[in-house]
């Protein structure tokens, strides 16, 4: 055999062979390991040139953020015309809110953003307090944008953009949570009639789509309520969005409650806890945990949904694009239209998936320990 | 009430509310008489609205004219056809763009989940960049801007992007020539079905052969001959019995061949490139979820690397795949009914669009709108669970 | 090194199957495997041991490319380990290895797990296979339980199972890693049994384990590793009676005294 150069139990620890580490040895091992790979590597950057290159030149370098039309861009460089969203930037923002007013919209913004903190963070400095404003938040900002009691009335008609996105988004998640929750506790419920009548619930709102449900909202809603009443027809759309949200959520905490151990449900009821008591305590704070991924995506898929409310005639910032549109001025740039909308859904849909990430790392690590 | 459990001598109510049955008694009869009370007082008030302006309510408007048009109908269809009619060119043009949109965003979305775990890293990003943009984007937002870029981008039928002066690429759509069998086709069909028959009777024979001998056939490349080869060969030595009807420009458009919208197009490619990416994301949680002990169990006992995927990997990574898969088929159903934004015609924009404003039952019509949609979305969910039990696995 | 070694590597009459020469192996910049060198006989028993995270697992692996090498070789039966993927088919075809985890396949019945891989990579006829099958399930006492699947087993028969698939392929050499330790206490012995009397059958085998009654009954060689090295290697009796360095002898009275 062999005669190593060490004696037992004293050979060092030796820097890997220079041909299997280092950025050649990446290349070689992520992007020409084989001939497939070494076609799809091609194949890649060439799209990539194709691609970035014209995007770049078209969205900056040959683009216009000044004019006061579509005419006057073009004059001036063949890329994107910015000034359009520069023009329409408070339409997009607050659509048609009365201007002196909008300082409520900005308001309640930056209420939101507090109320959020102590939400996301659970370091937060005075988080109890913080979670009280929360659960204030939605009533306080409903004053701030409706009016009233002291504050000029404001006719939802006039909510537009993504003040309205926003509003359709966190009233649907306040509210579609709890009654998520109910709804999964009635499915899993001993008593054959509440669950027989959240099951029909729950697949009757998962199995239509969301616009024939606001169809509903818009046409015959009216017809189901006392005669001369008239119902505001954003808290119809409000209502329909938080039903059909919260049949989803019910799907996902169900899951979340299914996955829980049998011993915990076994564990509660043996310690004689009443059966609220139990869920409060011990089991709804376990399944919510599992079930946040689930639950954030449903955020999103309804957050995203808000754009539907363009086909019964509200105004989102897809709706306030597609007006602008139509403005002969402005007309044919639908492309500017779109990126700025998407980027503005991709920011905030991608930072809640990047949050729940987080927190499913952070929670994950904390059943370990 | 804990007070009151506690003490010995409780009221009849209270001995009522603290047994278990008939507590659950009580809790249900009460739940079952809200619902039934909200339901009764529903129903009334819209038995009293309907009245008080004067409409009944009835299905009759079904069979009177509905004297719009529809461009694209799939069964025979004009405008003195009936909304009844109208609605079933609705409901197959939603099942169309269903189907193809499933079974597009399968495709892609498995070559996406696939490329999620190359190793090559350039491909892996791109593919993580394709999935996170769309993903996070509205799907109606893509429906428009994919309809606005057909509609802009292409061109006007006079200049129209050629195929070999054969296919028309334009802003009203693609035409392409529509074939028209001669009866020598009828041998080539013959020969396909054929074809069909050969290969499911091959792979039985096959499998024996593999058990009883252990030679393998190639029985991919066989069937493969047998079913498109022969039928192809057999096409040009009968002298191509079919004749094409080539669309032509006349006037501002082409007449003659076959034209796909560019509505369908734009619905079609937005719903399943959207729906692509979170099937992505699925399949690569499938296979990822896959134990990777098993992988290396199958590498140890000498299967290369595609037997082990095709024969250990995948199977147990349906088994995660499949439910969620459903949900997403559910939701490219579902959202097909955007198709009413850009002007397709599917059941929401038929029915429940002008039909419902021509005629002003809204009652009616939405009535129609959402069973159809409750009982496709049945459907699709029975097919599905149906095939979930079958690769369900055998525990203890 | 030592005498027992040599004087059997020196026999001339016996074959060897495997040769590990001047082997080292890296994960990114830590130095897992460190100049390993190693000949197994045909028909040897070698019993690996050490402390957990000194490589033991790592190197068996190696020697059916579970993991790649990066400095040095390693050739099984004639064959050398390289990225040519023929060679790798041809020596995963002589190798079999039982892992800790069994990692048998759910979704196959205990007959399928152990035809799969005769009929795919061997080609042979299935009833041929499902004979040969019988005839190991039967070896390590499981033949009625042929057409459950694996999750309706116990531990320690999922393990047999898992022997009975890797010897379906007829290998010239068995690796185990750890086959026991993820069994209860009862199953350990149904497991081991099995297993000598695989030895004595004269299979070569590889084996990590901490079983120091099995290493004792059946081993003709146990090796000793820490931190990435070989650190000494004699026959049983010697090892357990005589150890040489001072890190055996903490590691075995670490394991001996509790
Ligand atoms: N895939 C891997 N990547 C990085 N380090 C690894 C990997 N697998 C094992 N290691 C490290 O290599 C060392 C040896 O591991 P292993 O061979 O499993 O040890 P043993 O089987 O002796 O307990 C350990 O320190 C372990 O942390
Ligand atoms: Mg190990």
């Amino acid at each position: 055999m062999e005669q190593s150069a060490y004696k037992p139990g004293e050979h060092p620890n030796l820097p890997p062979p220079s041909n299997t580490v280092g950025p050649i040895a990446w290349v070689r091992a992520n992007l020409i390991s084989s001939p497939t790979n070494i076609v799809l590597t091609v194949l890649s950057i060439w799209f990539l040139y194709e691609i970035i290159p014209a995007t770049l030149e078209w969205a900056f370098m040959d683009a216009a953020f000044t004019g006061e039309s579509r005419d006057e861009c073009r004059a001036k460089a063949g890329g994107a015309c910015w000034a359009f969203i520069g023009e329409r930037f408070n339409l997009f923002t607050y659509g048609f809110y009365p201007a002196d007013e909008r300082w409520r919209i900005d308001l309640a913004f930056v209420l939101l953003c507090v109320a959020l903190l102590p939400v996301l963070w659970d370091r937060c400095p005075f988080r109890k307090y913080g979670l009280y404003f929360a659960c204030a938040f939605p009533f306080i900002s409903g004053w701030l944008l409706l009016g009233g009691f002291g504050l000029m009335p404001v006719d939802t008609d006039e909510f537009g953009g993504f003040m309205l996105t926003l509003v359709i988004g966190v009233t649907g998640i306040t509210f579609s949570l709890p009654i998520g929750i109910i709804l999964a506790l009635g499915r899993q419920s001993d008593m054959p009639i509440v669950r027989v009548f959240s099951i029909w619930f729950i697949e009757f709102f998962r199995g239509v789509p969301l616009i024939t449900l606001l169809f509903v909202a818009s046409t015959m809603l009216n017809y189901f309520l006392p005669t001369g009443t008239t119902f505001d027809l954003l808290l119809r759309v409000l209502i329909m969005v938080t039903l059909f949200a919260s049949a989803y959520m019910a799907e996902v905490i169900r899951g979340g409650l299914q996955a829980l151990p049998r011993g915990q449900y076994e564990a509660a009821d043996s310690m004689g806890l009443k059966y609220w008591t139990s869920m409060r305590l011990i089991i709804l704070p376990q399944a919510l945990k599992i079930s946040i991924p689930g639950i954030v995506n449903t955020f999103i898929g309804l957050y995203k949904d808000t754009t539907l409310v363009i086909i019964i005639g509200l105004l989102d910032p897809l709706g306030v694009g597609r007006s602008s549109l139509a403005d002969t001025k402005w007309t044919g740039l639908s492309n500017e239209m779109y990126l700025f909308v998407a980027i503005f859904f991709f920011i905030s849909c991608f930072g809640m998936s990047r949050y729940s990430l987080y927190l499913e790392k952070k929670l994950a690590t904390g059943y370990e320990r | 009430m804990a007070e009151v459990a506690v003490s010995p001598q409780r009221n009849a109510i209270s001995r009522l509310w603290n047994d278990k049955e008939s507590r659950s008694v009580i809790i249900q009869i009460i739940t079952i008489s809200l619902v039934f009370a909200f339901l009764a007082y529903i129903i009334h008030n819209a038995v009293v609205n309907l009245q008080a302006i004067g409409k009944g309510f009835s299905y009759n408007f079904l069979w009177q004219p509905s004297s719009y048009d529809i461009n694209q109908h799939l069964i025979e269809y004009n405008s003195r056809s009936t909304h009844f009619r109208a609605m079933l060119v609705g409901i197959l043009n939603t099942i169309l763009v269903a189907i193809c949109g499933i079974v597009l965003a399968s495709i892609v979305g498995f070559v996406l989940g696939v490329l999620r775990l190359s190793k090559n890293w350039i491909v892996n990003r791109l593919a993580y960049c394709y999935i996170e943009y769309v993903r996070n984007v509205p799907v109606l937002l893509h429906i428009l801007l994919v309809h606005g870029l057909i509609v802009h981008a292409f061109p006007v039928p006079r200049q129209a992007i050629s195929i070999g002066d054969l296919t028309f690429m334009t802003n009203r759509g693609i035409f392409s020539p529509k074939p028209l069998y001669e009866p020598l086709f009828l041998v080539v069909v013959v020969l396909f079905l054929l074809g069909l028959a050969f290969m499911w009777w091959f792979r039985r024979y096959a499998q024996k052969v593999q058990d009883e001998t252990g030679q393998h056939y190639p029985v991919f490349w066989i069937g493969l001959g047998a079913i498109v080869g022969v039928p192809l060969v057999s096409f040009f030595l009968l002298g191509s019995p079919i004749t094409w009807d080539v669309p032509e420009l006349k006037g501002f458009n082409f007449t003659g061949g076959m034209v796909v919208r560019p509505e369908f197009i734009a619905l079609l490619l937005a719903l399943s490139l959207y729906t692509a990416a979170f099937i992505g994301e699925i399949v690569r949680a499938g296979i990822l979820g896959v134990y990777y002990g098993q992988t290396e169990a199958s590498y140890a006992l000498g299967i290369n690397r595609g037997r082990s995927l095709s024969l250990v990997v995948i199977p147990q990574a349906l088994r995660i795949i499949v439910p969620p898969l459903t949900s997403q088929y559910l939701n490219l159903m579902k959202n097909s009914s955007l198709a009413v934004a850009i002007g397709y015609m599917d059941i929401v924009a038929t029915i429940g669009g002008i039909s419902l404003n021509q005629t002003g039952r809204e009652m009616e019509c939405m009535i129609i709108v959402l069973a159809l949609y409750l009982v496709m979305s049945l459907i699709i969910s029975m097919i599905m669970n149906w095939y979930n039990k079958r690769i369900k696995l055998v525990e203890r | 090194m030592n005498e027992s070694a040599n004087k059997s590597n020196g026999n001339p009459e016996r074959e060897i199957v495997i040769v590990i020469r001047k082997m080292h192996k890296w994960y990114g910049q830590f130095h897992v495997l460190k100049d390993i060198n190693l000949n197994v006989e045909r028909g040897e028993k070698i019993v690996i041991c050490g402390p957990s995270g000194s490589g033991k697992s790592t190197l068996i692996r190696c020697i059916n490319r579970l993991e790649e090498h990066q400095d040095g070789e390693i050739i099984v039966d004639g064959t050398e380990l390289t990225n040519d993927l023929k060679n790798v088919e041809l020596v995963r075809r002589e190798v079999g290895m039982v892992f800790q985890h069994f990692n048998l396949f759910p979704h196959l019945t205990v007959l399928d797990n152990c035809t799969l891989a005769p009929i795919w990579v061997r080609k042979e006829p299935r009833e041929e296979a499902e004979a040969t099958a019988m005839e190991y399930l039967e070896r390590v006492k499981i033949p009625d339980q042929a057409n459950k699947f694996p999750g309706q087993l116990s531990g320690g028969q999922q393990q047999r199972v898992a022997i009975a698939r890797s010897l379906c392929m007829k290998p010239r050499v068995m690796l185990f890693d750890e086959p026991t330790s993820a069994l209860d206490p009862e199953m350990i012995k149904e497991v081991l049994d099995v297993m000598i009397e695989l030895a004595k059958g004269g299979m070569t085998m590889l084996c990590v384990t901490h079983e120091m009654g099995f290493a004792k009954t059946v081993a003709d060689r146990v090796i000793f590793m820490d931190e990435g090295e070989i650190i000494e290697q004699n026959k049983p009796h010697e090892f357990f009676d005589n150890p040489q360095h001072d890190r055996t002898k903490l590691f075995l009275s670490q394991i001996l005294n509790h």
